[in-house]
């Protein structure tokens, strides 16, 4: 019985230790960043190695906590992504006054993560979202003293306190209609009544603040650009990779039978995201805004390959939230370590960038290629599968839709690059100095987006873990 | 005198929901903001004590719920007073009209 639980918490276990070894060592010691960073990211390397092996299949607690081995891989990308934020911002950590506390408060917002994928009832599910909602808007107020940060983190607590909310009242419906909330049983008892139809509506719309869909978007760019940009990465790679595996879940098993009304909601929702993620990205001047409305539309393309609602969907979202974990990853490292060294967010101050810092020129390209899709970048095959799997149900002119979208897109991401080794300017920014830790994070997001897409039996083991 | 049924319980946590959201997209003081979300949670609360009395009194996840609710509800409660603190620090005001530095 023990051994079993060891086992199958093993993930959750893992981070739990990690989290209280840091506040003893807060609490207890003294020891300097300068040997504590290096010390955290071994530990989150700990972390990765650890999320691959002994991985078993089984449910824990009467129902409420379930694993298998696509839960598994899918906690083993969020960890990968954890540790590439360890080692990007490595420069940035090392000069933060509360070092500790940003990983406390990080690896939190993790477990939360990994609960809620392995949840299996809605107040499993609940309680792990807030877990993971809760510490990100204390981390987006990390640098105290600016107004910015402040601001960033007024607006994403009350949003995410407000979609909380809305996420409950679509629940305590579900168990007005069912009587029940564990997912297991909850997809026999729906016959898709009104009552039913208005929760999956709440619930969905919840998803939806979390996910930054279209109608909900307002809060996403305001906080991007306020928060710290670690901070930013995390947002935008990891919370919105775990909400969007809780998401396929849910409407893969929960709300299976209801799958005529969710279908038509989920093109809808996905067309108007791609679209005004687009419009707004033309327009924006600050990288870190830029990167929030190019997620905004990436996240309209989830919902492309969601909406198959087929095995194959789950593999094309899973696989393409591994490639927008390297390709995302790198543009922020590069952003970052940029603006840690110089305090230069604009677009136009990365004109003639190549001509002072070849290296990071050429990482920023690889993300920005990754993000458009050109091959053979894995961005690329991340979105033909997206696409492939949305064509599935025959609905092309959504396809079509989703395809022109895709070359609005090229226009703003070629158009940093042309700023970046086309633009002459005077005064570029003078040379970066990268931390080793930092070029080493750079390096594996370069591979990650390169072999991901190279390498077919990545796809082919996450197709083989889904069926 | 009318016994009091789910129908009257369920409009009265109904009506507190859409107070709470009007509350919420019509008040500027951060504050009264964050009683707003409090008045929705207390709805969903009244609402799981109310469909766990009259429709399945005997599957007790209703009353569990409602528990968690209120002590995850405190929780948030403190991380955002604390953000609005820190917010007051550096704006010397707790109006949202005042904190809007990013636009668009």
């Amino acid at each position: 019985m023990l051994n079993e639980f060891l086992i199958l918490m093993k993930s959750e276990l893992v981070l739990c230790c990690i989290i209280f070894l840091l506040l003893f060592i807060k609490v207890g010691t003294d020891m300097t960043n300068e040997r504590l960073v290096p010390l955290v990211q071994v530990l989150l390397l700990v972390n990765v190695v650890a999320s691959f092996i002994f991985n078993q299949e089984g449910t824990l607690f009467g129902g409420l906590f379930t694993t298998n081995a696509l839960m598994a891989f899918q906690k083993s990308i969020l960890s990968i992504g954890i540790y590439l934020i360890s080692l990007l911002f490595a420069d940035w950590l090392k000069k933060s006054e509360h070092m500790p506390e940003f990983f406390i408060l990080m690896l939190s917002a993790v477990l939360g993560m990994f609960f809620m994928i392995s949840s299996g009832s809605l107040l499993m599910f609940f309680l792990a979202l807030e877990l993971s909602t809760i510490p990100v808007a204390a981390m987006a107020n990390f640098d105290l003293e600016k107004k910015l940060s402040s601001e960033a983190a007024m607006k994403m607590i009350l949003s995410s306190a407000f979609s909380s909310g809305i996420l409950l009242f679509g629940i305590s419906l579900i168990y007005g209609a069912t009587g029940t909330i564990n997912f297991a049983e909850i997809p026999a008892l729906l016959d898709g009544s009104p009552l039913q139809i208005l929760a999956f509506v709440f619930l969905f719309t919840a998803f939806a603040f979390k996910l930054s869909i279209v109608p909900f978007h307002l809060w996403t760019a305001d906080v991007y650009e306020g928060s710290p940009v670690a901070v930013t990465s995390f947002l935008s790679v990891i919370s919105k990779g775990s909400i969007a595996f809780i998401l396929l879940t849910t409407l893969y098993k929960v709300f299976a039978p209801m799958q005529e009304i969710w279908y038509n909601m989920v093109m809808l929702l996905s067309v108007i995201t791609m679209i005004v993620g687009n419009l707004f990205a033309l327009r924006q001047q600050n990288i870190k805004r830029f990167l929030a409305f190019s997620s905004i539309a990436q996240v309209g393309f989830i919902l492309v390959g969601l909406s198959s609602n087929s095995p194959h969907g789950t593999a094309s979202v899973v696989y393409f939230i591994l490639i927008y974990i390297f390709s995302n990853l790198a543009a922020f490292g590069v952003a970052g370590a940029i603006s840690q060294q110089t305090g230069k967010e604009r677009i136009d101050d990365f004109k003639g960038l190549y001509q002072t810092n070849p290296f990071i020129s050429w990482v920023l390209a690889l993300a920005l290629f990754s993000l458009a899709g050109i091959p053979p970048t894995a961005g690329f095959f991340g979105k033909l599968f997206l696409i492939t799997a949305g064509a599935s149900k025959g609905n092309y002119f959504f396809i079509t839709v989703a395809a022109l979208n895709l070359i609005v897109s090229l226009y703003y991401y070629l158009r940093i690059i042309r700023a970046v080794f086309m633009d002459k300017n005077d005064q570029p920014i003078e040379k970066i100095i990268l931390l080793p830790a930092t070029k080493l994070g750079m390096l594996i997001c370069g591979a990650g987006i390169i072999l991901t897409g190279l390498l077919s039996w990545v796809y082919d083991y996450i197709t083989s873990l889904t069926m | 005198m009318m016994e009091p049924g789910l129908n009257h319980i369920l409009v009265i946590s109904a009506a507190l929901f859409f107070i709470g959201v009007f509350g919420f997209f019509t008040r500027r003081n951060l504050v009264t903001m964050l009683m707003s979300v409090e008045l929705v949670l207390n709805s969903v609360n009244l609402n799981f004590i109310a469909f766990n009395k009259y429709v399945w009194p005997n599957k007790m996840d209703g009353l569990f719920f409602a528990i968690f609710v209120i002590a995850i509800a405190a929780a948030e409660a403190a991380v955002a007073i604390a953000i609005i603190i820190n917010l007051y620090r550096s704006h010397h005001s707790i109006d949202v009209e005042n904190a809007e530095e990013m636009k668009f």
